[in-house]
C-alpha cells in the first residue's frame, strides 16, 4: 500500500514543557513529596518554577509575563498533571491568562482565579468594589492575589483582588490540597476592566476546565504506568499479577481511560488553543473533555486501585497522590454532570440533524 | 514510561471538508430518488449493486490506491470521511465495504501483478463484493487452530473444510481466506496457514445462509469440497500467513465503523426530546455526544498517524476496544432515556423501532473482527504485560 506522508503534526520541540518537566523531576518527584510531611519542597519548586517564568506563562511579555502560547501553556498542565502537581502552578497560570484578556498587569507571587464554580456569581457593585462568594477556590490560601471574573450591569468585568482584601475559609479537596470559599464584601480591586466583547464567565470555565482535563490526563497516564510497573513486580500464587489475564483486561481497559482522557484533553487544548471565539465547536471540545476525563478519573482510578490492592490505600504509597487529585480536579470549572447538561442542551437546541455536522466539523 | 499513548490533535484538512460536502450531497441525492431510507438501518444488508458502483463512479472505492490499479491516490483522511458520512446515513455499503477496506489493500500487497489488474479495477468500480474466511466451526477468535486444508495439486491447491460466520459470502465474488498447507510445528503453532484468493464460482464451493437474532441473513456457512484454488492465487508466503495477518489490523481497527454502527439511536433521542430537554435526557445527551466527540477524535488521530506512516496498533485497539463497547452500550442507554419521552413525540415509532433492532445487533459488535477479549490481550501486550 502506498503510504502518502505528511506532516500532520508538527513533533514542536516544546522547550517551555520541557523546562517545566526538568523542574517538576528535580523538584516535584512524587516519591520524596510523598515522605516529607513538612511540605519543605514547596518553597523550592515554587522558586525554580517561578525564576523560569512558568507560573506566568501565559501571560504576554508587556503585561509582566513570559508570553509563552497557549498551546506550550497547556503541555505545561499536562505535564503537571503527570507528577499531580500540588503548588498552584494551573490556578496562576489561568490567573495570569484571565488578567491579560483585559490587559491587566500580572502581579508577582501565587494567584488563583474565582469564581471555579459556573453557578457562583460575584458582583460588581456600582461603587466599583465587588461581592458574592464563590466556592470551592483552589488554593485560595497560598495565593496573595485572586483574578475575579465578575459580572455587573454592563457586562462582565476582569478584576485583581489581593487575597487580603477577601474573608477565605480554608477547606479541603478530595486530593488534600486547598479548595476554599471566598467572600467578597465590598472588597475593592486594585485593578478592573472591562473583559472583551464575547468574553463571560462561561469562557473562564471552559478554559478552566480544559486545564483540569489536561491534569487529570496527565494523572492518568502516570496512574497507568505506575500500574503497569506495579503489576510486573507484584507476585501472587507464584506468579507476577501482570500474567493474570483478569488483570490483564483491567489494565488493557485504564490504559483506554487514559487514552480517551488524553485525546479528549489534547483535542480541547489544541481547539482552544487555534480558537478565534467560543463558539459551539469549542464548546463541544472543552465540555466533552471536562466530561470524558472526569468519566476516565473514575473508572482509571478505580481500576488502579484494584490492581495495587491494599498497599495503594495507604498513604505511604505515591497512588493516591494521583488518583485523588484526579477525582478531586473533576469538580473544579463544572463538575462532568453540569457539563453534560449545559451540552446535551445545546445539542437539543441546534436541533436532531444539526448534531453529526457538529462532531463531523471537529 | 513503561506505556506512552500517543493521540496527536490531528485535524482533518481542508480538502477533506470538500469531499464531505460532495459525499452528502451524492447521499441526499441518492435518499431522494429512494435508494435507501437512512432511518431504516436493519435495510442496510440489502445488497444495492447500482449504489455500489455509482459509489465507484464518484472515485470513492480504492480511494488510496494507485492510479495504476484503478485507484485514486487520495490520502487516508480522505477515505475517512467518506466512510463515516456513509455509515451516519446508514447507507448501503455492504457489497463494497470490505473489499475497499480490507482485501483491496491484502491485494495490492500480496497478490501477483496480472491478478491485481485484473480485480482492483473491479473493486473501484464498485463491482465486486468480498467475503474473509477467518472463522471456522471450532476456531474463531483462535485463528491458528484453522483446520480447513488446501492440499498441492497439479497448478494449484485443492480446498477441503468449511469456513463459518463469513459475512456476506452469499453475494460475494471472491473470499480472502487462510487455510492450512501444513501442520503447525513445535516452536510456532502459528505456522502453516497460508492465505488464498478464492473464486467464489468455483465449484465445490457451497454457501449456507445462518439466521442472525437481528432477522437478517448476513452471515454464511461455506463449505468447500476439492475445491480448485490456481498457484497465482496463493496470496504472501507460503505457510507465513500469520506474518501478514496482524499489519493490517491497525487500518481495520481504528475507522469510524468501530464506533458509528448504532449512532442512528442517538439523532432519533434527540429528535425525540425537542429543542427543551428535561434536565435528565440533557444529562444522558451531553454524556454521549461527549464520548461520541472523544471517540471520534481518537479514531481520527489514528487515521492521521497511520497517514503519517506511523504505526499506532496498541492505540488502534484501544479505539476498537473502547468504541464497540461503546456503541454497544449505546442502544440501552438511549433507551433508559427514551423511557421519558413524551408519548406525543412525533418520531416516537422510529425511535422505537431503530432500538429494538440496536439492541438486538448490540450483542455481535464487540464480537466481530476481534472480540473484545482479544483486543484487551493485544493491549496488555503493548503495555508490556505478556
Amino acid at each position: 500500500m502506498r503510504i502518502v506522508t505528511r506532516n500532520a503534526v508538527a513533533e514542536s520541540e516544546n522547550i517551555v514543557a520541557e523546562t517545566a518537566e526538568k523542574i517538576f523531576a528535580d523538584l516535584a518527584d512524587t516519591q520524596t513529596i510523598n515522605h516529607d510531611k513538612e511540605g519543605r519542597w514547596k518553597e523550592p519548586l515554587w522558586r525554580a518554577l517561578t525564576e523560569a517564568g512558568l507560573p506566568l506563562s501565559w501571560v504576554p511579555e508587556d503585561c509582566g509575563g513570559s508570553g509563552a502560547s497557549l498551546a506550550e501553556g497547556f503541555s505545561v498542565l499536562s505535564a503537571a498533571g503527570r507528577f499531580a502537581l500540588a503548588v498552584p502552578l494551573a490556578e496562576t497560570m489561568l490567573a495570569g491568562w484571565l488578567l491579560s484578556q483585559a490587559g491587566i498587569t500580572s502581579p508577582d507571587g501565587a494567584m488563583t482565579v474565582a469564581p471555579a464554580n459556573p453557578k457562583d456569581r460575584i458582583a460588581l457593585n456600582p461603587d466599583g468594589t465587588l461581592s458574592g462568594r464563590a466556592r470551592g477556590i483552589p488554593f485560595a490560601k497560598d495565593a496573595r492575589h485572586i483574578a475575579v471574573l465578575a459580572t455587573g450591569s454592563n457586562g462582565a468585568s476582569i478584576a485583581l483582588v489581593e487575597a487580603a482584601a477577601a474573608r477565605i475559609e480554608a477547606g479541603l479537596g478530595l486530593g488534600g490540597d486547598n479548595s476554599d470559599t471566598v467572600t467578597f464584601d465590598k472588597a475593592r480591586p486594585s485593578a478592573i476592566k472591562p473583559a472583551p466583547k464575547d468574553f463571560d464567565q462561561n469562557s473562564l470555565m471552559l478554559m478552566g476546565g480544559v486545564a483540569r482535563s489536561l491534569q487529570i490526563a496527565g494523572s492518568l497516564e502516570s496512574i497507568l504506568d505506575i500500574s503497569v510497573r506495579y503489576a510486573g513486580e507484584r507476585v501472587a500464587f507464584e506468579k507476577k499479577i501482570a500474567k493474570f489475564q483478569a488483570v490483564q483486561h483491567n489494565l488493557a481497559r485504564l490504559a483506554g481511560e487514559s487514552a480517551a482522557a488524553l485525546a479528549a484533553a489534547t483535542s480541547a487544548a489544541d481547539a482552544i488553543a487555534n480558537a478565534t471565539a467560543f463558539n459551539d465547536e469549542i464548546f463541544l471540545e472543552a465540555a466533552s473533555a471536562k466530561i470524558r476525563c472526569a468519566e476516565a478519573a473514575e473508572k482509571g482510578g478505580s481500576i488502579a486501585h484494584q490492581v495495587h490492592g491494599a498497599i495503594g490505600f495507604t498513604t505511604e504509597h505515591i497512588l493516591h497522590r494521583y488518583s485523588l487529585r484526579a477525582l478531586a480536579w473533576r469538580d473544579d470549572f463544572g463538575s462532568e454532570s453540569y457539563w453534560a447538561v449545559e451540552l446535551g442542551k445545546r445539542v437539543a437546541a441546534r436541533g436532531a440533524d444539526e448534531l453529526w455536522p457538529l462532531v463531523a466539523a471537529r | 514510561m513503561t506505556a506512552a499513548l500517543r493521540f496527536d490533535p490531528i485535524r482533518l484538512p481542508s480538502e477533506c471538508e470538500t469531499l464531505r460536502k460532495e459525499v452528502r450531497a451524492f447521499l441526499a441525492e441518492e435518499i431522494a430518488a429512494g435508494t435507501f431510507d437512512p432511518h431504516q438501518p436493519d435495510r442496510e444488508d440489502a445488497d444495492a449493486p447500482e449504489f455500489s458502483r455509482r459509489v465507484g463512479e464518484r472515485g470513492w472505492l480504492g480511494m488510496t490506491w494507485p492510479k495504476r490499479y484503478g485507484g485514486h491516490e487520495r490520502s487516508f483522511l480522505e477515505r475517512y470521511v467518506v466512510t463515516e458520512e456513509m455509515r451516519v446515513a446508514n447507507a448501503p455499503t455492504r457489497r463494497f465495504f470490505v473489499a475497499d477496506r480490507q482485501s483491496g489493500p491484502v491485494l495490492l500487497k500480496y497478490a501477483p501483478e496480472h491478478v491485481k489488474l485484473d480485480i482492483l479495477p473491479r473493486i473501484c468500480r464498485g463491482e465486486l463484493c468480498f467475503a474473509i474466511g477467518m472463522s471456522e466451526p471450532n476456531s474463531g477468535s483462535d485463528l491458528f487452530a484453522a483446520k480447513t486444508k488446501a492440499t498441492k495439486t497439479d497448478g494449484g491447491y485443492l480446498i477441503n473444510g468449511s469456513k463459518v460466520w463469513t459475512t456476506s459470502a452469499h453475494m460475494a465474488d471472491y473470499m480472502i481466506a487462510i487455510f492450512r498447507t501444513s501442520p503447525p510445528t513445535k516452536e510456532n503453532r502459528r505456522h502453516g496457514l497460508t492465505q488464498f484468493l478464492v473464486d467464489m464460482k468455483t465449484p465445490g464451493i457451497k454457501v449456507n445462509p445462518i439466521g442472525q437474532i437481528t432477522g437478517q441473513f448476513e452471515f454464511n456457512e461455506v463449505v468447500f469440497t476439492d475445491a480448485f484454488v490456481p498457484d497465482d492465487y496463493v496470496l504472501g508466503e507460503i505457510d507465513g500467513a500469520w506474518k501478514q495477518a496482524t499489519s493490517e489490523l491497525a487500518y481495520e481497527r481504528s475507522g469510524p465503523e468501530r464506533f458509528l454502527e448504532t449512532y442512528y439511536v442517538l439523532t432519533e433521542l434527540v429528535r425525540a426530546v425537542g429543542k427543551n430537554p428535561d434536565t435528565r435526557s440533557a444529562e444522558g445527551i451531553g454524556r454521549l455526544v461527549a464520548q461520541l466527540h472523544t471517540m471520534r477524535r481518537m479514531s481520527v488521530s489514528v487515521a492521521g498517524m497511520l497517514q503519517a506512516g506511523k504505526e499506532p496498533v496498541v492505540e488502534a485497539s484501544i479505539v476498537k476496544d473502547i468504541g464497540t463497547v461503546w456503541e454497544q452500550q449505546l442502544p440501552q442507554r438511549v433507551r433508559d432515556l427514551a423511557a421519558f419521552v413524551e408519548e406525543e413525540a412525533s418520531n416516537r415509532a422510529t425511535l422505537e423501532h431503530q432500538l429494538s433492532f440496536a439492541i438486538k445487533t448490540a450483542p455481535k459488535l464487540t464480537i466481530q473482527g476481534g472480540t473484545t477479549e482479544v483486543l484487551r490481550g493485544i493491549i496488555a501486550r503493548g503495555l508490556g504485560l505478556r
